[in-house]
């Protein structure tokens, strides 16, 4: 915190009418930007009264893309933190060639564009694909079907956890570990019982993060999914279909609910970071007075 | 803090490792093979014809277009914004810190229903604007307000922690040498806030590129006007057409990582300055 506490000082130096001026900027600009959007959902989903806004919810369309949403971030988080935490233990705790190429690998599908992640696996598992005539001659159906709303899930949230675990594990090192192994705990034990409480912040931070975006996917959902309403429209999906139908305010509703995580999310994650920060800043000064004594 | 071990290591390192691996392939780097292998495998008369097609080509011109433009203007305003969060003390600081991240919260599908909510013909902003001739939707200025939204918080988180570590005892230099604060702006904050500038605007950049939620719901979709690559690649696989689907999305993809790069480029010739100053 103190690294910044002389570039404050220098600012308040600047002039009252530059502070203002660009205090007003900002302000002005992530209100018109950011807050308005997001009032408007909710504005939009009330516009017509409560009741129609209740009744929005009263569709088994509706029930149904709560279900798939759920159902798809319900499988793609778990996997994706079992994933996130394999590698983040392979990566910070051993040294190896190519470190770096699987870390740039492992964020890969960050760099790629929604819809190239669903049209991925329309090449893999689809008609023109490479398995799917095998696929259709033993009829497992995967791409407009749920497998294929799931996969395209798991691919555009795949990193979150790992990113959020690597670097969070490296900086702690492997002190800790050592001494529980040394005291003759095994390999899991030491996981559950030293590891784990040190990265559950960052766990959990990845976790938030993760499910929001498997949960608000769009573009990669939407090129998998056969658009068949009641079928495998994800809430998103569902939303788009409202939309064009001009129904609007059961658009809005829908968006409502993924609104409202968004915000449960942004809420999550900023006492997240701060836990973190606290975390980081104590143990960098239990480090500290270890050196120095 | 590390100490090396050389003779022994920790349990668990291939099974972890393998599954890494397993996982990795399995999910992104087998099925991203596909890609280039389709369009490897494709004629190369029928993969440039498909590529060079007129639709093809203004929709490059309008997704790269729009999405320069808005990285632009998220430069300049998110670093206005980073500026005020990290040198200012108002109230409402950490209220706007945390809003930042919206757009990484919001689903796509929701910002641009709300984004045509109010920059559509029927607008809260849009309908104002109408009279005077300015179309905020269904317009290339639509998708240019939909990237702008996706793209704020790259740029304002990038600069964030650079604008920290600028800790002021240059600028103080600088002043007490007789430079007046623009001065010390334009000679000392700017060039040390370059590389991260230059970092954001393409992570901004790059993000905007490959954008599909947020654009499809107030760009119109009409071909050849506001017809963004992503949405060029949906309109190819409804009429089956899965090669010049791959082939658009190979192209869009090798950008994309290009642009990446040079962001690992941009920190290399960061390092490399700091280092040597």
């Amino acid at each position: 915190m103190s690294t910044n506490s002389k570039g404050i000082a220098i600012g308040q130096q600047d002039p009252t009418w530059v502070r203002f001026l660009v205090i007003s900027i900002s302000i002005a600009f992530v209100a018109l930007m950011l807050v308005l959007p997001l009032g408007v959902v909710f504005w939009e989903a009330f516009r017509k009264g409560v009741s129609a806004y209740v009744a929005s919810f009263q569709d088994r369309n509706a029930v149904r893309a709560i279900y798939m949403t759920c159902l798809a971030a319900g499988i793609a988080v778990p996997l994706n933190l079992v994933f996130g935490i394999a590698a983040s233990w392979a990566i910070a705790k051993f040294n190896f060639r190519g470190k770096s190429l699987l870390i740039a690998l492992i964020d890969l599908p960050f760099a790629i564009s929604p819809v190239i992640s669903g049209l991925v696996y329309i090449l893999v598992f689809g008609m023109q694909g490479w398995l799917g005539k095998w696929l259709d001659g033993h009829g497992i159906q995967i791409i407009f079907a749920v497998p294929g709303i799931v996969l395209a899930t798991i691919f555009v949230t795949f990193p979150f956890v790992a990113r959020e675990l690597i670097p969070l594990m490296q900086e702690q090192g492997s002190e800790e570990e050592w001494a529980a192994i040394s005291l003759g705990a095994n390999g899991w034990q030491t996981f559950w019982r030293v590891t784990l409480p040190n990265i559950k912040w960052g766990v959990l931070y990845g976790v938030l993060l993760c499910n929001a975006r498997a949960m608000g996917e769009f573009g990669a959902v939407s090129v998998v999914s056969s658009n068949i309403r009641g079928g495998t429209n994800t809430l998103p999906l569902h939303i788009d279909a409202l939309y064009n139908d001009y129904n609007s305010v059961a658009a809005f509703a829908m968006a409502s609910i993924l609104a409202f995580l968004g915000v449960i999310t942004l809420i999550g994650k900023t006492l997240l970071e701060r836990k973190l920060q606290q975390e980081t800043s104590s143990s960098l000064e239990s480090t500290t007075t270890e050196e120095s004594q | 803090m590390m100490k090396k071990r050389s003779t022994a290591s920790l349990p668990g390192f291939r099974i972890t490792m393998g599954y890494t691996l397993f996982y990795l392939s399995l999910i992104v780097l087998i099925p991203l093979a596909a890609l280039f292998l389709k369009a490897a495998t494709m004629d190369g008369a029928e993969f440039y014809a498909t590529i060079t097609s007129k639709r093809v080509l203004a929709a490059y011109r309008l997704t790269f277009g729009a999405s320069f433009i808005a990285a632009c203007i998220n430069t300049v305003f998110g670093a206005v914004v980073a500026w005020s969060i990290v040198r200012y003390r108002f109230v409402g600081r950490q209220l706007l810190d945390a809003i930042i991240d919206l757009p990484f919260a919001m689903p796509t599908a929701v910002s641009g229903i709300a984004l045509m909510a109010i920059y559509g013909p029927n607008g809260l902003i849009g309908k104002h604007l109408i009279p005077y001739g300015i179309k905020t939707a269904i317009s290339p200025l639509g998708i240019v307000i939909a990237l702008t939204f996706i793209g704020l918080p790259f740029v304002v988180r990038t600069l964030q922690p650079a604008l920290e570590e600028l800790d002021g005892e240059a600028e103080q230099a600088a002043a007490s040498l007789g430079a007046s604060r623009w001065q010390t702006f334009w000679r000392i904050i700017v060039p040390s806030l370059l590389p991260s500038l230059l970092t954001g605007f393409t992570l901004a950049f790059a993000r905007a590129l490959g954008e599909y939620g947020s654009v499809v719901f107030v760009a119109g979709n009409l071909p050849m006007k506001t017809e963004i690559a992503s949405l060029l690649i949906i309109s190819k696989l409804d009429d089956a057409d899965v090669p010049g689907a791959s082939a658009i999305a190979a192209v869009m993809l090798v950008a994309t990582l290009l642009i990446l790069l040079s962001v690992q480029g941009i920190q290399w010739w960061s390092q490399r300055r700091t280092g040597r100053a």
